[in-house]
């Protein structure tokens, strides 16, 4: 979706309105899901050891290899090294860290990512900030579902600061009291403001209904009533246990050589404990299916939001059911559930599909927004759609057009440095090996029609969707009914 | 669409937020370009851009950035919302969707279809001031998308059977973009109220009754007005040289005969006396907010000097966590959770500065008017220090650098720039004209725009009795 920029400055700010808002949902694995794979148990090497390995892209995109870099200390990265702009990216993540909040402290690792940029070490909150923004640096950390990244971009020519501010926000974060209250009410405040968007209301019902006391099914950033209960200790102690150097996955791209990285991880990162406490997540399966949820909303249009299990990223049939993902409606205009409810009805601006791969569960999913008198078509006509890919799968034509999408288009995601560093991080999360990129093309292409038939009749079964539904929909049956309104 | 994720981060909290606030590099950013400019230069150079014009008329600009060997395709043209007769709003964004149903050379639909065949991605925008299409695909696959953007700019065919579906999915799109949450609704009623003339008051998506009425010989006489190469800017950036570039522009694009376009004739706002407040007060807000704007000049219509220092304003009261406004109102009284304040340059007509707030939980909401008033106040009257100044410019210029790092933004900034009646060198002078900006220019700037009392005041709201 295109993301919104919010605030709204002015009248110009946010003046355009593309033809679709759905082009961001390919139906690629590694920018569209979440998907948080498990370090692997690297064997950890004492000498600076550069490991000139170095794959090169076997799409057009040619011109991009890989080198692993194992730092002297024995932390690891996979670095794409680009002179040409002088700019550095860094992405790194803590595999399984505040994937499970305490009971009652939900939303810990949320306001600690808010947080740990709000001064640490001699740097008060204003004096960071200052730092960062004097220096052109972006430091951020995001909780998520199976794991806590980090995120950091810098010029090249500041790097020093940038890589010492960042070990600072790990090593010695202050949890100032006024810094934790100021971003506990700014979570507060995005969690009210979300209360007035369907969309939020309909995903909210959608996971808590699908993982009711699994972690997945909580709303990540907490409740009204647990945020108030978190102490700045409690921050202290999710960092001290969350973060260990077993749980690290790092990736770079930029204007920085391997000797260089290799320095850079080791001050950022080598003071950190060799090992973590993260609470064990159990494997769940999505409750609810069959079910259609309706939430009543005094809105012109109904959110629909519904899935079943899907298939999680290491699955063999995972390219397959990529694939099926593209024609059904992963694939924007020209896929079916765009097809048949947009284009040739007129019945919303726009619909689709995408898979959710997760650590410890999967999802298949659908959606989109159509005006309240026809939901109940809309609706058909997607389960409709969901059970002709189940019963038929897709035909030579479909097969050939989501391969050569799918293969072709994946170096449009390496725009810039930062988004280099986001897809190695990815592909190192999800152990797909190092030379991934160049073996990429060949599994996508690699897809039959019978494996595609396969997997849609393993995934797809229309009468098992859980369905959430926010708005007046006519047309129609649920299974029950909430006051979403207010 | 990470259906459990975390929420947006403050906008300080997101990389490019300064950037966008520096109304120049509107979009998010760029790549290639030469490689040793220093990061922190006040030097003119943003994207480096070369230029050429077809015989026709058509103006190309492309920025080279030969990282991957991808480019972005764009073709825009110098009309938008704006420039509508009334009685149709919408039609422009309408006739954006309409560009995709089909010529002869390709069926309706078939446009988007063939692009992803080809391993590219495509969509269109529609604004005020222009509408733009593009694609971004591998550099093999440039003369393919030239051909068909050049074959709709003249061969466009549309038939009842394809138009009016469409015309519904423009009335659910209103419906999603704007109807469905408060917080959008309040944006459209402040727009409207500001502007009490110009056509920047009406929505770009168009107002309702008037959208369900919408012919296809309407968006047809719109499209014969104004789509000519004449009227159009071809902006490329990736992996293409202008050797390669040029003959290519030449075969597709220089061969549509040029046609005369109407002038741009915009009707502009009468004086106004009085400040103005909107109110919506909804059953599903829980989170309140307030938000001013006061008219501005854009960089077109600035006579007095002032679109560079607003800028620098800009920064110095809403740039990340040290800015005045978080500092005053989130950080020291902390009655509020967020305050900001924001301003783009880029309009062909005069543009809106605004500013914003949201309370803190139990802060009363004409407690936080009278602190963000303060403020506003305080700058007016006591203006800005060199040392804000010099800081902030420093953090902008710093910001630039980044730019670069990008495919499609280069093209974005700089096809917006061009039809909005700037130059090319405009935009690559931007870090000279904010390194030249001076406090006395900010604070002529400030008492200038935010000195106005006809400003308009929106105010998000619970429902009255639910209280707040």
């Amino acid at each position: 979706m295109i993301a919104r920029i919010v605030p709204p400055p002015s009248r110009s700010a946010g003046p355009s309105l593309p033809r679709s808002a759905v082009e961001g949902l390919s139906a690629e694995p590694i920018p569209s899901t979440s998907k948080r794979g498990r370090v692997r148990e690297g064997v950890i090497v004492t000498v600076l050891t550069l490991l000139l390995t170095a794959f090169a892209f076997a799409t057009p995109a040619a011109a991009i290899e890989i080198k692993r870099v194992v730092s002297p200390g024995g932390i690891e990265a996979w670095l794409v090294e680009d002179h040409k702009v002088p700019i550095i990216a860094l992405e790194w993540a803590f595999e399984g860290a505040g994937a499970s909040d305490p009971k009652g402290k939900e939303g810990l690792a949320n306001l600690a990512a808010r947080t740990l940029d709000e001064g640490a070490g001699p740097y008060d909150s204003q004096a960071f900030a200052a730092r960062l923004q004097d220096n052109a640096i972006a430091l951020g950390y995001d909780a998520g579902r199976d794991g806590f990244g980090g995120s950091l971009r810098t010029l090249s020519d500041r790097r020093d600061e940038a890589f010492e501010l960042t070990r600072l926000s790990l090593a010695e974060p202050r949890f100032d009291a006024e810094a934790v209250e100021r971003m506990r009410a700014a979570v507060l405040s995005s969690l009210r403001r979300d209360q007035a968007d369907p969309n939020y209301v309909g995903r909210r019902l959608f996971y808590s209904t699908a993982y009711p006391g699994h972690p997945y099914g909580d709303e990540i950033r907490g409740t009204l009533e647990s945020l108030p209960t978190i102490t700045p200790d409690d921050l202290r102690g999710f960092v001290k246990t969350g973060f260990g150097r077993d749980r690290l996955v790092v990736a770079a791209a930029g204007d920085i050589s391997p000797e260089d990285l290799g320095r850079a991880l080791d001050h950022v990162f080598g003071g950190l404990p060799a090992t973590s406490a993260n609470a064990a997540i159990p494997d769940v399966e999505p409750k609810g299916l069959g079910e259609t949820l309706v939430a009543t909303r005094p809105t012109a249009q109904t959110v629909m939001l519904m899935g079943q299990t899907g298939l999680k990223r290491a699955d063999p049939d995972w390219y397959a059911a990529t694939v099926m993902n593209y024609v059904l409606g992963g694939g924007g205009f020209g896929s079916r559930l765009m097809e048949e409810v947009r284009e040739k009805r007129g019945l919303s601006y726009g619909v689709y599909s995408y898979l959710i791969p997760m650590d410890h569960s999967a999802l298949v999913m659908a959606g989109g927004n159509t005006v309240n008198a026809k939901a109940g078509q809309a609706l058909d006509i997607m389960r409709q759609e969901w059970k002709r890919m189940a019963d038929e799968g897709v035909t030579e034509e479909e097969l050939a057009d989501a391969k050569t999408y799918l293969t072709g288009s994946f170096p449009l995601q390496l725009g810039s440095t930062q988004a280099i560093a986001r897809i190695l991080l990815q592909v190192k999360r999800d152990n797909l090996g190092i030379d991934y990129l160049d073996r990429r093309d060949a599994f996508i292409n690699g897809v039959t029609q019978a494996d595609v038939q396969r997997v849609a009749k393993r995934l797809l079964d229309p009468n098992r969707l859980l369905t959430v539904l926010v708005g007046r929909p006519e047309g129609v049956t649920a299974t029950r009914t909430i006051d979403g309104g207010s | 669409m990470l259906p459990n994720g975390p929420t947006a981060p403050p906008p300080w909290k997101r990389p490019w937020r300064r950037l966008a606030a520096a109304g120049l590099l509107a979009f998010a950013l760029a790549g290639g370009a030469p490689a040793a400019t220093p990061a922190f230069a006040a030097e003119k150079g943003v994207f480096f851009p070369e230029t050429f014009t077809l015989s026709n008329g058509m103006q190309v600009v492309l920025v080279t950035n030969q990282r991957v060997p991808v480019v972005t395709h764009m073709v825009w043209y110098k009309v938008g919302a704006a420039d509508e007769p009334r009685g149709v709003s919408g039609i422009a964004h309408f006739l954006e969707h309409l560009m995709f149903k089909g010529t002869e050379e390709v069926p309706p639909g078939a446009f988007s279809r063939i692009v992803a065949k080809n391993g590219g991605r495509d969509n269109a925008f529609t604004s005020w001031d222009y509408t733009a299409y593009f694609q971004n695909v591998a550099r093999d696959r440039l003369e393919l998308v030239m051909k068909m953007e050049a074959d709709r700019m003249s061969n466009l065919r549309l038939t009842d059977q394809v138009v009016y579906p469409e015309r519904d999915v423009i009335i659910e799109e209103r419906r999603q973009r704007i109807e469905n949450e408060p917080a959008d609704r309040i944006g459209e009623q402040v727009n409207a109220t500001l502007y009490v003339h110009h056509p920047y008051g009406t929505p770009i998506i168009g107002w309702p009754q008037e959208m369900a009425t919408l012919t296809r010989e309407e968006a047809e006489s719109f499209y014969k007005s104004w789509y000519a190469p004449n009227n159009a800017v071809l902006v490329v950036s990736g992996d293409v040289t202008a050797e390669e570039l040029k003959p290519l522009a030449e075969k597709y694009y220089g061969s549509i005969p040029a046609r005369t376009v109407p002038e741009r004739v915009r009707v502009q706002e009468p004086p106004i006396s009085a400040a103005r407040r909107v109110i919506l007060r909804d059953d599903e807000v829980r989170q309140p907010s307030i938000r001013r704007n006061w008219l501005a000049p854009s960089y077109r219509t600035d006579k007095e000097g002032y679109a560079y220092p607003l800028q620098v304003l800009s920064e110095i009261m809403s740039g990340g966590p040290t800015s005045r406004l978080y500092r005053s109102l989130v950080v020291d009284q902390r009655i509020a959770t967020s305050a900001w304040l924001g301003y783009s340059p880029s309009s062909w007509d005069m543009t809106s500065l605004a500013a914003g707030a949201s309370p803190a939980a139990g802060v009363a909401m004409d407690k936080l008017e009278a602190a963000l008033e303060a403020e506003i106040q305080k700058v007016v009257e006591k203006g800005v220090t060199e040392e804000e100044v010099a800081t902030a410019k420093k953090r902008m210029l710093a910001e630039a650098a980044y730019a670069r790092d990008s495919l499609t933004g280069p093209a974005q900034t700089l096809g917006a720039a061009i039809a909005t009646g700037q130059s090319i060198d405009d935009v690559e002078n931007w870090p000279v004209r904010i390194d030249a900006v001076t406090a006395d220019q900010v604070n002529a700037a400030a008492r200038a725009v935010l000195g106005q009392t006809n400003h308009v005041t929106g105010l998000l709201l619970p429902l009255q009795d639910k209280g707040s």
